[in-house]
């Protein structure tokens, strides 16, 4: 008997039943109407097809949670990206010192659990007491409301969010600078290429797979954001902070509305796959 | 084993002095790892216990229960209350989760507009038989308005605990100031007040009408009127003339900048009210303990609450049917001693104490004699209201509607929709709500 | 990338150390807010530092809160993860880095393009087959998830590739069996990539909300994270107190990451960037 079943029955075991499983289950609850009433008697859940779908699609809260999660994506998203790979590039300079120590400091809101940061956030932001205002109190600028107002509630969000994750998108980028050689640069240099123009000509070519893989990963991860509405802001005000995940949990746990919550879930699956495909088109296409 | 050459001999020889070095480790490893499973296994949360009665209770409540539990395990010592403490913001899922997990407790507190969900669920128990026989409730002592709320269908499912209800609460300084030694009955007239309020100096806005809750509303469309759905509780009845007015007058209130508009503007009611930030504020019985505790003692005599303003006529006017009752689980092991406890908290002198400890307000009117709750000129007021108080529709969906109606008031009053179009798009939203249950009454006729 | 004037490195330096106050300002905060008295955090303008500094927060957390319990099951939890979680996905790893069996090749594809699949898919039926299972509200119930990880898998499969298969034919002729070769010859060597991978795992389980959050209805079970973000509903007035939730939340993970960081920066690099 082949030992190689032996070892992979436990991790296999493991993700068929609580992972698979859960996921065709999901599928199937999508196309029910299985809510509070069917958690008491079975029998009150009726097979509805695609209806589920459409409602979600004629619900304007879906498309306000759509908007915000998409308004996350594309500003959070390159915004992270970038200060990661600025930062990246200071750690790679041959002009820093005290490397350990930035590293180190970037990379601890990192390992910080959410909760705890969306805690102190919520101070910072606050709009009377907040240190947020108060520092901007000294360039003259008034007190802003910054999560009780529906323009700047996912800005202050999307903040907040930058602020925890780049360290990590920082140290592959790092590693990816580290993978490029000096002789390139040295290269360049002896053709007369200027500090943008050595960025421009080598590190970003040379890093473009290193960024493809952030990319994806950095969106697909946005694109699932839940904890920093669900902690700061229960997705207000005025739903402006409602992301889809949240409203996933929200029609699933609060509600009991199972079958459309699964729905939801089955949307942002969609999407992400979606995303996951352009991006890998795009990335073949610079390939060649 | 024979061994072919030397290579392997040598190999062997080093990989075998390797797996020794190892040996210890991997005995060790082995040895925590069956212990970590035999104590996972062995811990569960409280698993159902003859003597143990389970008692859920939400946020202040949970806090005073205490002393309350050590009489109770005096008079019966073979039994002992857990009390488990939930915070009200995740109440509502933690029971519905509990339910699915089949993990509820043997009783807990339950807001009395949650009722009609938990008997849909059949989740919880019917207690007319058990009421029959008590001798420690007596349904002729409690708010009738409150009572009622515990009965669907004609069966009973829960006893009033505490009773909620809300008024005005208000600064009497700043009213006087203007000439008013009294509040005013009806809300024109408080309009007006309210403007002079806020032309006054001192006072940033006259009224503190917070957007993420329902009840202010909800009181308003009451009071005009409105019943907020129809036929049977299936449609909703959003764009009928008496929500309409009540819409329109939340929204002038907002139109005249009477009230501060975002939720982090006041981060601090207390620190809020005392600042003179705002002089108007509906609230509940809940209150009139905070504000003694965390308003600076001279504020003391500055304030007081009034009874609801009326539209039109009768004063009061009407005012929500709130509290908690206490629930029995049908899942509960142990109903006969889950019932004493119920009967337990239920006695008027108890009610009194609670009353003392928490500042919730009996929902037993003998409790408030003996609390000498009459001679409090404000709990009086309270009095007076709980006797002009209607609920709110008695179903499942309730809370999913309140919450619609609460979002579409903040989109109207940020400016996004007018009454009109709020009015409409909540019919299609508790339409759709309630898609379920009108399958579900169709299906009962048949 | 050279720069040859001055005032580039000053201001490079100066950018580096503002970008360093600004991420550890929140810290710092966090810290000195846990020990202000009550409302000391609530005042305008806002102070840093607090000229009567006091325990009674922490004290309320560990005596009246149960903090302690909390903190056991946040433990316990992701001691437990991170442990069966090795166990599954190195096996699991080992079959596919050094085994060949049909199929091997589809199952391994179709693991990795199950990476897409967002967890939140699974949640509501997982929650309620456990409940069949009765494991709701248990340690099981939140550790269940966690036991294997293609991410995991993926990983161990990709370094254990690089062990020669010398080693394993010479152990095999020298008679050992297979489970032996496992536990004696590739652990050991694979002790960089698990110990990395552990600490992914012991980070990720502690800090983890969403699951524990469903699966855990009665309040002694709650983990840290959880836990604090029912403080933050209950006492959303009582700055001080969340802060001081906060740092304990927070600390052990720190701490941890102060002492092994080498090991899991090497982790972020290896599961990155292709040899």
């Amino acid at each position: 008997m082949n030992a190689a079943y032996l070892f992979l029955t436990p991790a296999m075991t493991a993700i068929f039943i609580f992972f698979f499983l859960p996921v065709l289950a999901a599928l199937v609850m999508s196309v029910t109407d299985f809510d509070i009433y069917s958690l008491g008697d079975i029998s009150r859940a009726r097979f509805v097809g695609f209806s589920n779908y459409i409602d979600l699609f004629k619900n304007p809260l879906f498309w306000k949670a759509l908007g915000n999660t998409g308004y996350f994506v594309l500003v959070g998203a390159p915004l992270s990206i970038l200060i990661s790979m600025l930062a990246a590039m200071a750690l790679n300079s041959k002009m820093l010192r005290f490397k350990p120590f930035f590293r180190l400091t970037f990379f601890l809101p990192v390992v910080t659990t959410l909760v705890a940061v969306a805690v102190i956030w919520r101070y910072i932001y606050q709009t009377r007491f907040g240190l947020l205002n108060y520092l901007l109190s000294f360039v003259g600028i008034n007190p802003i409301d910054w999560l009780g107002n529906p323009h700047w509630a996912m800005l202050a969000l999307i903040v907040m969010a930058v602020w925890k994750g780049f360290g990590y998108n920082m140290i592959i980028f790092v590693a990816g600078l580290q993978n490029i050689p000096e002789t390139l640069y040295e290269a360049a240099r002896l053709d007369g290429a200027n500090g943008w123009q050595e960025f421009r000509n080598v590190t970003l070519p040379m890093l473009a797979q290193t960024t493809g893989f952030i990319t994806i990963t950095t969106l697909i991860g946005y694109c699932q954001f839940f904890a920093e509405p669900y902690v700061m802001t229960d997705g207000g005000p005025l739903n402006s902070t409602l992301s889809i995940v949240l409203m996933m949990y929200k029609e699933g746990f609060k509600f009991w509305r199972m079958g459309y919550s699964a729905a939801i879930a089955f949307i942002l699956f969609g999407i992400i796959l979606i995303i996951t495909l352009i991006q890998l088109r795009i990335q073949k296409q610079y390939e060649i | 084993m024979e061994k072919c050459c030397c290579q392997s001999k040598r190999n062997t020889v080093s990989l075998s002095s390797y797996f020794k070095k190892f040996k210890n480790t991997y005995i060790y490893l082995l040895i925590f790892l069956l212990a970590l499973f035999l104590f996972l296994n062995a811990c569960h949360s409280v698993k159902k216990n003859d003597h143990v009665i389970n008692f859920w209770a939400m946020g202040v409540e949970a806090q005073h229960l205490g002393e309350l539990v050590t009489v109770f395990e005096q008079e019966n010592p073979e039994l002992h209350v857990r009390v488990q403490a939930i915070p009200w913001s995740a109440a509502h899922e933690k029971l519905l989760t509990a339910y699915a997990g089949n993990s509820t407790p043997d009783l807990c507190q339950l807001g009395n507009t949650w009722i009609p969900e938990f008997v849909i669920l059949d989740a919880i128990e019917p207690l007319d038989t058990l009421l029959k026989t008590s001798t420690d409730i007596n349904t002729a002592q409690y708010f009738s308005g409150i009572w009622a709320t515990n009965e669907i269908d004609g069966t009973l499912y829960g006893i009033p605990w505490y009773v909620d209800t809300r008024l005005l609460f208000y600064r009497k300084d700043i009213f006087e100031e203007l000439g008013h030694s009294t509040a005013p009955a009806t809300w024109d007239e408080l309009f007006d007040l309210s403007l002079k309020i806020q032309n006054k100096e001192k006072t940033e806005y006259a009224f503190y009408l917070p957007l993420n809750g329902w009840h202010e509303i909800v009181v308003m469309a009451m009071q005009n009127g409105s019943t907020l759905l129809k036929d049977n509780n299936s449609y909703g009845d959003f764009d009928a003339p008496e929500f309409q007015n009540a819409l329109r007058f939340f929204l002038k209130l907002y139109e005249h900048q009477l009230c501060p508009l975002g939720m982090n503007s006041i981060s601090n009611l207390y620190q809020s009210f005392a600042d003179d930030y705002f002089a108007i504020y509906i609230s509940g019985p809940w209150n009139l303990g905070e504000f003694q505790k965390r308003l600076p003692e001279s504020m003391n005599s500055k304030w007081t609450v009034a009874p609801m303003p009326a539209f039109t006529g009768e004063s009061p006017g009407i005012s929500t049917a709130g509290g908690s009752s206490i629930v029995m689980f049908k899942n509960s092991g142990n109903k006969a001693a889950t019932w004493k406890l119920i009967e337990f908290l239920s006695r008027p002198e108890i009610q009194a104490r609670f009353y003392q400890l928490s500042g919730d307000l009996p929902a037993n009117t003998t409790a408030w004699n003996i609390a000498g709750l009459h001679e409090n000129e404000r709990t009086e007021i309270f009095f007076n209201q709980l006797h002009h108080v209607k609920p709110t529709p008695r179903i499942p969906e309730w809370e999913q509607i309140a919450l619609k109606i609460q979002q579409h008031v903040e989109a109207m009053v940020y400016g996004n929709i007018t009454p009109e179009e709020a009015g409409s798009r909540l019919n299609i939203e508790v339409d759709r709500l309630l898609n379920k249950r009108r399958w579900l009454l169709e299906r009962e006729r048949k | 990338m050279k720069y040859n004037k001055p005032y580039q490195k000053y201001g490079l330096y100066l950018l580096m150390f503002l970008t360093a106050i600004l991420t550890l300002a929140p810290f710092i905060w966090m810290l000195s807010a846990s020990i202000m008295p009550e409302g000391g955090a609530n005042q305008f303008p806002p102070r840093f530092f607090s000229k009567t500094p006091t325990w009674e927060h922490y004290q309320r957390l560990f005596q009246q809160m149960d903090i302690v319990r909390y903190f056991f099951n946040s433990v316990i939890v992701a001691v437990s993860v991170t442990f069966i979680s090795l166990l599954f996905n190195s096996m699991a790893g080992y079959a596919f880095a050094k085994y060949r069996f049909p199929g091997k090749n589809k199952l391994f594809k179709l693991l990795l393009s199950a990476m897409v699949i967002p967890a939140q898919v699974t949640m509501l039926p997982l929650f309620l087959m456990l409940n069949r299972m009765g494991l709701v509200n248990t340690y099981w119930g939140i550790i269940i998830p966690g036991m294997a990880s293609i991410y995991g898998i993926f990983l161990i499969r990709q370094y254990i590739m690089s062990i020669p298969d010398s080693l394993i034919e010479a152990a095999r002729i020298d008679g050992a069996t297979d489970f032996y070769i496992y536990l004696r010859l590739i652990l050991p060597l694979a002790k960089p990539i698990l110990v990395t991978l552990a600490l992914f795992t012991f980070m990720g389980s502690w800090n983890d909300f969403l699951w524990p959050l469903i699966v855990m209805t009665g309040d002694s079970m709650y983990t840290l994270p959880v836990a604090l973000a029912n403080l933050m509903g209950e006492h959303a007035q009582d700055t001080e107190l969340m802060m001081a939730g906060a740092v304990v939340t927070v600390l052990p993970v720190l701490i941890i990451f102060l002492v092994a960081q080498k090991y899991y920066i090497r982790g972020i690099m290896l599961g990155s960037v292709k040899e």
